[in-house]
């Protein structure tokens, strides 16, 4: 073992234990609750990076499948019970693994335009669904909304169930991301980013590539999305599939890192806590939306590279310094 | 048959006025790569103005694209100027995306903020006329809306066509680096551009208000049909972005009238994904390579 997989052993492992650690630490409720929100938005953004952070094509259309998971979740309640308490989240890995397998088709036809256009078309995914959750009331209820059992957790800790919950799917984001970064597939999937044209040229196989981070980027936010249905108990069409949680999802990677291992994580660390207080001081005026957009726009002409590349490049260029003065006082030594 | 030629008529109607929406959007392409999702929140902000004038000022919608038109016209530009030509680098296009939609927030926000979230409309004396032509049913503001896109269309192939700008412009479309070369201010260009695809914005905005009962948020609506009315016309192609809109306008409006009007909205989705399948480049878009 090397030590760059050891030091990355003893970060995630460091990470895993303070997400753990976190409620059973703090008690209050309304901490918990944001806490579940920045899990859930961390592992989004994970997420969304496995795809587009490595490959370059931005989707628009992510929550899309996060809705299709949240009402996937819904539905297997009501038509086929799946228990209560705990049962539910053993459903997510099918929820997960069924609503990235449906996705394969649609991204197969979307993936065939290139990257402006494919942003686009994925964007209209996301209106797809939405009037779809409307359309079918037969199976969503559609503007009424769907209802699920609200489960039976000790009112004291019942946010902690569903945090957990969140987290293992943040970890699991987190550990697919180190798997690809490390694997051929990533190496594919930098060539692809980097030019596309040039990698099937090489023999890189494109498509397969992307499918298979795209698969493993929908199957996640699919589950993601099942836990957050069952945490709200009640889902409805606009915000299931709500561009709110998309562009909060792509801002955050933005602002760590795209295409690093763990920016869009401390992304959603650093703005959730921000947008939840935002939303309590601003939410009634319908300024948090003007808020919310500065920040984006901000963010995105000052920082377009995101915190940790930022923060590499200034530790790079102060190493840089450090070895010619170091250089430049042991030549003069050498010259006296 | 007859509930069809109907639809058919009420569909191209309104195809027009999305037409001059979408043709401001993929102009605006065609020039800078960047996608302007904000021109939903843009035509949505227009028809704000031209209720307000309508209701305080008593000026007839019609008559207030007069005003509305030069006033986003130098939002437009400064917009450009402010958000959009700060971004460099191989990105730029993917990140206008993101930046335009950030500013489709921040309309819809302080839209919400002055006009709070009830729906509203423009509603001039002649809302509810119509004209009998041939047994059909023609609404008065359907027409004027239609006519009035097309005319303002026509300017602008015009201007494209027949002005020394608009042949900087179709140069600057074709080969930016030749068209620099040749000495057009590319930067003068895609200020201006990005000015007039606002503009079409704000005429179809106008109109917009008249036809449609409108809310802050009705811009998500609005992008969602000019994004895939651009794709389906190929982007960058003004010709594409008219035949799109024609064939959205009518695809709902049979669907609507056949089948249900719930499903019309997604029917058109229907057509875009089913068409992208065949030819990924839209109706009349150049492959796309690497930007």
């Amino acid at each position: 073992m090397n030590r760059a997989t050891a030091a990355g052993i003893v970060r995630g492992g460091a990470f895993a234990a303070v997400g753990i650690a976190f409620p059973f630490v703090v008690h209050a409720a309304w901490i918990v609750n944001i806490g579940v929100l920045t899990v859930m938005y961390a592992a989004l953004a994970t997420a969304w990076n496995l795809f587009s952070g490595y490959t370059g094509y931005i989707s628009l259309g992510q929550v899309a499948f996060f809705g299709l998971g949240a009402y996937s979740l819904g539905i297997a309640f009501e038509h086929f019970g799946i228990g209560s308490g705990y049962n539910p989240f053993w459903a997510l890995p099918l929820v997960g693994l069924g609503v990235a397998l449906a996705s394969l088709p649609i991204a197969w036809i979307a993936l065939r335009t290139r990257h402006m256009t494919f942003a686009i078309v994925t964007l209209t995914l996301l209106f797809i669904v939405q009037q779809l959750a409307f359309n079918l009331r037969s199976l969503t209820h559609g503007s009424s909304g769907l209802m699920l059992p609200t489960p039976s957790f000790a009112i004291d800790n019942y946010d902690r169930p569903f945090y957990l919950a969140m987290l293992a799917l943040l970890l699991l984001a987190l550990g697919l991301c180190r798997l690809v970064l490390r694997s051929k597939l990533g190496l594919m999937l930098l060539a692809i980013r980097e030019d596309e044209e040039k990698a099937r040229g090489l023999g890189v196989r494109v498509t397969t590539a992307k499918l298979i981070a795209w698969w493993l980027s929908i199957a996640v936010t699919a589950m993601v999305g099942g836990v957050w249905a069952y945490y709200l108990t009640f889902i409805y069409p606009e915000f299931a599939v709500d561009p709110l949680v998309m562009i909060g999802a792509v801002l955050m990677t933005f602002l760590g890192g795209r295409g690093t291992l763990w920016g869009p994580a401390i992304g959603a660390i650093v703005l959730v806590p921000a947008q939840q207080y935002m939303l309590t001081r601003l939410g009634a005026s319908q300024l948090y939306l003007v808020g919310y957009a500065a920040v984006f726009i901000v963010v995105l002409l000052l920082l377009p590279r995101g915190i940790l590349p930022s923060l590499q490049d200034a530790l790079a260029r102060s190493r840089e310094r450090q070895r010619t003065r170091r250089n430049r006082i042991a030549r003069r030594e050498a010259a006296v | 048959m007859h509930g069809v030629v109907q639809a058919i008529i009420l569909g191209v109607l309104i195809g027009g006025v999305y037409a001059l929406m979408a043709s401001g959007l993929t102009l605006v392409f065609g020039i800078m790569r960047v996608i302007n999702v904000a021109q939903g929140a843009l035509v949505i902000l227009a028809a704000y103005l031209s209720y307000a004038l309508f209701t305080h000022l008593h000026i007839d919608p019609f008559l207030s694209i007069l005003i509305v038109t030069p006033a986003m016209f130098v939002l437009g530009v400064a917009v450009q100027l402010v958000f959009v030509r700060s971004l460099r680098g191989p990105d730029a296009s993917e990140l206008s995306l993101l930046v335009t939609w950030a500013l489709a927030l921040g309309i819809e926000g302080a839209l919400s903020a002055v006009f709070k979230t009830t729906y509203r409309s423009t509603l001039p004396s002649y809302t509810y006329h119509s004209w009998n032509v041939f047994g059909y049913q023609v609404g008065v503001v359907r027409v004027l809306g239609f006519g009035a896109s097309a005319f303002l269309l026509g300017v602008l192939s015009l201007l494209l066509t027949r002005t020394r700008f608009g042949r900087a412009v179709r140069a600057t479309v074709q080969n930016p680096t030749a068209a620099t070369l040749l000495g057009v201010d590319s930067n003068h260009v895609q200020t201006l551009s990005f000015g007039i695809g606002v503009s079409m914005a704000a005429a179809a905005g106008a109109v917009y208000g008249v036809i449609y009962p409108f809310n802050p948020g009705s811009h998500y609506d609005l992008i969602s049909r000019l994004l895939s009315i651009v794709v389906l016309g190929g982007l960058g192609s003004i010709g594409g972005a008219v035949a799109a809109a024609l064939t959205m306008g009518v695809v709902e409006s049979v669907v609507a009238v056949e089948i249900s009007p719930t499903w019309a909205a997604f029917s058109f989705f229907i057509v875009l994904i089913a068409f992208l399948l065949v030819r990924p480049q839209g109706i009349f878009g150049l492959r796309e390579r690497t930007l």
